[in-house]
C-alpha cells in the first residue's frame, strides 16, 4: 500500500524540522514544474503502508499572493494527496488556524499536528487537542518536531486517515448576512455551470472571486468567459454596497470572519492561558538587546565578521588537506603518463581544474553551516528587520536581504539560488532591482578567485581585505540598486509585513541537511558543468599548438644547453627525471642547468598558449585592458569566468601550470602569482574589484533572463556590469599607479 | 477611548485594531497575518532606524513599516 501525504504549514511552524524527523536523510529534493520553489520529498513507514511525504512551502494563506503560495495550492489541487498534515505552532494557533480554515474551505482531509507543544506549555498555553479535534473535525495530534515526541502517533493518525479515503465535504463558514446570500448564489452557478469544476469546489471558485484571487479569475475568464463576468458584475454589486454600508471590502469582511470563527471555536475552551499573558518570553528579552538601537547594528556586523574569522580558521586545514589531495594526484599521473597531449589534459586540464575549485569545499562548507545557523535561529529575519529602513532608501525591500545574502551578502552564497530568492517579491520593480545587482555579491564562486588573490598578496591581512570585498560588494549594489530604481526601473514601494520568528536552536540534524544540500549542488557543479568547461578551456588553450617548426627550435635550444653541458651534468639530469618521483639532489652544477631548462620550456609553453585560440582572444583585448592592469593571461582566465566565476582560478591555474614543467614543483597558485613578475597588490586589487562586479556567470545570466521574463535583462546584466566593473578596475589601477603603488 | 493611527502608539502601549482601511495586496498580506479588527496589538520595539516597527499580535511578533501601519486604526485607552 502507498499514499502520498504533503506537509503544509506557516513558516516557523518547525515544518522543515518535522520533515527530517519524520524522513531522515531520505529525502529528494527538487523543483516545482516551472518555478524555482523548492520540492522536498521523502518517505515513511507505517505498518506496511509506505507513505510519501511531500514538503510544501511554508505559507501564511492560500491566496495567489507568491509562488509558495501558488505552488501549495497548486499541489493539493493537481495531485489531490490522500491528506495534509498541517503543522501547526501550538503557541500560536489563532494564526495557524487561519490556513487550517482555508485547506478545510478547499474540501481537501486534514489532519493536524500540534507542534512545538513543549514550547506552548511554557508560556502557560494548555491546549485541549480532543476538543479541537471535534470542534475542526480533524485529527490533531500534540508534537515535538525537534525531539521526534508524537511522530509515531501522527503516523498513525495520517495511515488511518489516508487509508480510509472518506470524501470530506468542503467546510462552509458563514461570512455574515451581506456576503452569505451572495456567496450561495454564485456558488450556485458555478455548481450548475460545472465552472472550474475539476479543480475546485464551487463555493471555494465563489469564494476566491470574492477575495479578487488573480490566479482563480485569470481561469475562470479562459474557462468561460460569460459566467466569469457575470461572477465579477457580482462582486462588484457586493464590493459598492459594503463600501456604501460598512466602508469595507469583501475580502475584508472573509478575513475577519474567518478570524471571528476561529475565536468563538478557541473561546469553546480549546485554549487555557497560565499565568501572565503579556509577559516578556526570553525571546522578547533577547530581541531587547539584538535589535536596540545601538547594540543591534553593532552585534550584527560583529556576527557577520565573525563569520569570517571562524569560517576561514575552521577550514584552512581542511582545505590544505584537499589542495594536498589533488597536488598529489597531479603529481602520482604526471610521473604515470606518457609526455603528450594526454598527460596534458588529465593534470593540466581536468586534475588544476576540477581540483582548484574542490579545494574550496571545506571553506564552502563551513560558510554554509554558518548561514544555516543565523537562519535557523532567526537572526536573519531580524537582520532584515534592522535594515529594511536602510533597503527601502535604495529602492529595494527588507526581503531584498534574503536574496542579497543568499548570493553572497555574507560570503560563500550563489547568485542562482539569490536570484531565484528574489521570488518572494512580489512587486516586479524591486524584485527586478534586487535580481539585477544580487549578482554583485560576494558568492562562493567568487571566494576561490579572492582567496587565492589575498593569499598571494595580502597576506597578513586576509580576512580583512576579504571583509572589505563583502563590504564594497553591499555598498556597490545598493547604490547600483538606486541608480536602477531612479532610471530604467523607476516606481512605488510594496508591503513589508513580516513574522520575528522566536529564537530558537537549531537542531544539527536540520542544520546538517541544509549545509550538505547546499554544499552538494557546489560539488556537482565542479563535477559537471566545471569539469566540462576546463576541458574546453583546456583545448582552447591548446589549440592550435605551436607550429614543428617552433617547437622544433625549442628543442633545439634544449639540446643546444644539454650539449654545452659536462657529459657527467648532462647524465645526472637525465638520472634525476627518470627518477622523478622519488626527489633526487641535484648538484649546484646541474641545478645550474636544471634552471635554463626549465627556463626554456616555461618559454616554449608560454609561445604556446599564445600561440593558441585562448591566448589570441586574450591578445586582442590586452590593449584595452592593460588600462585595468591585466595581461592576457588574465584576460583569459576572465572570458573563462564568463562560465562560472570559480573558473577564473582554475584558469590562472591552467595558464599557469602550462608554463611549467616540473611534477615535483606543485607549489600553489598563490605562490606561482606572488612570484610573476607585473603581478603587484595593486594588480590583485584591480582584479579583486573586476571579477565582483563583472557579468554574472551564465547560469546567473540565464535565471536573471528567466526571473525577469525577458533575455534583454540577461543581456544588460552582462554589458552593464563589465561596463561598470571595468570603469571602477581602471579608476583603482591608474590612480593607485599614479599614486606609486 | 482614543482613535489613532497604530503609527501613533507608543513602545508598550496596549491598543486594539477597529479597522484595516488598505485593500489589495498590502490589505491581504496585513489581514493573513491575523490583523483584523478586534485583535490586540503591543508595539514591542522599532528597529534602529525607528522603522520598521515591531508588535505583539495573538502571541507572535509581527513587523510592518510605519507607513504601513497607518492604514491601520487602532483605539486605545485614555
Amino acid at each position: 500500500m502507498e499514499a502520498t501525504i504533503a506537509l503544509a504549514g506557516n513558516p516557523n511552524s518547525g515544518k522543515s524540522t518535522l520533515f527530517n524527523a519524520l524522513t531522515g536523510a531520505r529525502q529528494r529534493v527538487g523543483n516545482y514544474p516551472g518555478v524555482t520553489v523548492e520540492k522536498k520529498e521523502g518517505r515513511y513507514e507505517h505498518n506496511g503502508l509506505r507513505l510519501n511525504i511531500v514538503d510544501l512551502p511554508g505559507t501564511y494563506s492560500l491566496t495567489a499572493y507568491s509562488p509558495e503560495e501558488v505552488v501549495a495550492r497548486d499541489f493539493l489541487v493537481a495531485h489531490r494527496p490522500a491528506l495534509v498534515v498541517h503543522v501547526v505552532d501550538a503557541a500560536n494557533l489563532e494564526r495557524n488556524l487561519y490556513l487550517t480554515l482555508q485547506f478545510l474551505e478547499l474540501g481537501v482531509p486534514v489532519a493536524i499536528a500540534l507542534n512545538m507543544i513543549d514550547v506552548a506549555a511554557e508560556r502557560g498555553i494548555r491546549i485541549d487537542a480532543e476538543k479541537l479535534a471535534r470542534l475542526l473535525g480533524v485529527p490533531v495530534v500534540p508534537t515535538v518536531a525537534r525531539s521526534g515526541k508524537g511522530k509515531e502517533a501522527l503516523m498513525e493518525a495520517a495511515a488511518a486517515a489516508a487509508t480510509a479515503r472518506a470524501l470530506i465535504p468542503p467546510r462552509f463558514i458563514s461570512y455574515g448576512s451581506d456576503v452569505d446570500p451572495v456567496l450561495a448564489e454564485m456558488s450556485r452557478r458555478i455548481e450548475t455551470a460545472g465552472f472550474l469544476a475539476r479543480r475546485f469546489p464551487a463555493r471555494w471558485t465563489a469564494l476566491k472571486y470574492l477575495e479578487g484571487d488573480e490566479q482563480v479569475r485569470a481561469l475562470g475568464a479562459k474557462a468561460d468567459p460569460r459566467l466569469h463576468a457575470e461572477l465579477e458584475t457580482a462582486v462588484a454589486r457586493l464590493t459598492e454596497h459594503l463600501q456604501a454600508t460598512a466602508d469595507t471590502y469583501p475580502e475584508a469582511v472573509i478575513a475577519d470572519q474567518r478570524y471571528g470563527f476561529i475565536r468563538s471555536l478557541l473561546m469553546q475552551g480549546v485554549v487555557a492561558h497560565t499565568g501572565d499573558r503579556s509577559r516578556l518570553f526570553l525571546s522578547d528579552k533577547i530581541d531587547k538587546v539584538v535589535t536596540q538601537r545601538f547594540v543591534g547594528p553593532l552585534l550584527m556586523a560583529a556576527v557577520v565578521w565573525g563569520l569570517y574569522h571562524v569560517t576561514f580558521g575552521i577550514s584552512k586545514t581542511p582545505v590544505g588537506w584537499v589542495e594536498g589531495f589533488f597536488g598529489w594526484l597531479k603529481g602520482a599521473a604526471g610521473a604515470h603518463l606518457e609526455e603528450g597531449l594526454l598527460k596534458s589534459l588529465i593534470t593540466s586540464g581536468i586534475i588544476d581544474g576540477v581540483g582548484g575549485v574542490l579545494g574550496f569545499t571545506p571553506l564552502i562548507l563551513f560558510m554554509f553551516f554558518g548561514i544555516a545557523l543565523l537562519e535557523d535561529t532567526g537572526y536573519l529575519a531580524r537582520v532584515a528587520f534592522m535594515l529594511d529602513r536602510v533597503f527601502r532608501a535604495f529602492g529595494l525591500h527588507g526581503s531584498s536581504v534574503m536574496a542579497f545574502i543568499v548570493s553572497g551578502g555574507i560570503a560563500g552564497g550563489c547568485a542562482v539560488p539569490g536570484v531565484m530568492a528574489t521570488r518572494v517579491l512580489k512587486s516586479p520593480r524591486e524584485r527586478l532591482a534586487t535580481l539585477l545587482t544580487a549578482p554583485f555579491m560576494n558568492c562562493g564562486a567568487k571566494l576561490p578567485v579572492f582567496a587565492l588573490l589575498t593569499a598571494a598578496f595580502f597576506e597578513s591581512h586576509q580576512a580583512l581585505v576579504m571583509f572589505g570585498i563583502t563590504a564594497v560588494a553591499w555598498v556597490g549594489a545598493l547604490l547600483v540598486a538606486k541608480l536602477l530604481r531612479t532610471t530604467v526601473i523607476r516606481g512605488a514601494a510594496t508591503p513589508f509585513v513580516m513574522e520575528l520568528p522566536p529564537y530558537r536552536l537549531p537542531t544539527l540534524k536540520g542544520l546538517m541537511i541544509h549545509t550538505w544540500e547546499r554544499t552538494w549542488q557546489y560539488i556537482k557543479k565542479a563535477g559537471t558543468v566545471i569539469l566540462a568547461i576546463s576541458i574546453l578551456l583546456w583545448a582552447m588553450m591548446t589549440f592550435p599548438q605551436l607550429p614543428e617548426e617552433v617547437q622544433a627550435q625549442f628543442d633545439e635550444r634544449c639540446a643546444a644547453v644539454l650539449a654545452a653541458a659536462p657529459a657527467e651534468i648532462a647524465a645526472e639530469i637525465e638520472a634525476a627525471k627518470e627518477a622523478a618521483a622519488e626527489g633526487v639532489e641535484l648538484s649546484a652544477q646541474a641545478r645550474a642547468v636544471k634552471e635554463q631548462l626549465l627556463t626554456l620550456e616555461a618559454e616554449k609553453a608560454g609561445a604556446a598558449l599564445e600561440h593558441s585560440i585562448a591566448g589570441r582572444i586574450g591578445r586582442a583585448l590586452e590593449g584595452v585592458s592593460r588600462l585595468a592592469g591585466f595581461d592576457w593571461r588574465t584576460n583569459i582566465a576572465l572570458v573563462g569566468g564568463f562560465a562560472a566565476k570559480e573558473v577564473v582560478v582554475s584558469t590562472l591555474g591552467t595558464a599557469y601550470s602550462l608554463g611549467e614543467v616540473d611534477p615535483e614543483e606543485s607549489g600553489s597558485l598563490a605562490e606561482k602569482l606572488a612570484e610573476t613578475p607585473g603581478w603587484r597588490p595593486l594588480t590583485a586589487l584591480s582584479l579583486i574589484l573586476f571579477t565582483l562586479f563583472y557579468a554574472p556567470c551564465f547560469t546567473a545570466v540565464v535565471c536573471i533572463a528567466r526571473e525577469a521574463g525577458t533575455w534583454r535583462w540577461g543581456a544588460f546584466a552582462m554589458v552593464f556590469n563589465t561596463l561598470l566593473a571595468f570603469t571602477l578596475a581602471v579608476l583603482v589601477y591608474q590612480t593607485g599607479s599614479a599614486l606609486g603603488f | 477611548m482614543r482613535r489613532v493611527p497604530l503609527r501613533r502608539i507608543r513602545e508598550n502601549e496596549r491598543a486594539v485594531i477597529v479597522a484595516v482601511r488598505a485593500e489589495g495586496e498590502l490589505g491581504r498580506r496585513i489581514r493573513d497575518m491575523g490583523l483584523v479588527p478586534g485583535t490586540a496589538v503591543t508595539v514591542t520595539g522599532r528597529a534602529p532606524l525607528r522603522d520598521p516597527v515591531a508588535l505583539r499580535v495573538m502571541g507572535y511578533t509581527l513587523t510592518l513599516r510605519n507607513n504601513e501601519a497607518d492604514w491601520i486604526d487602532v483605539e486605545v485607552e485614555d
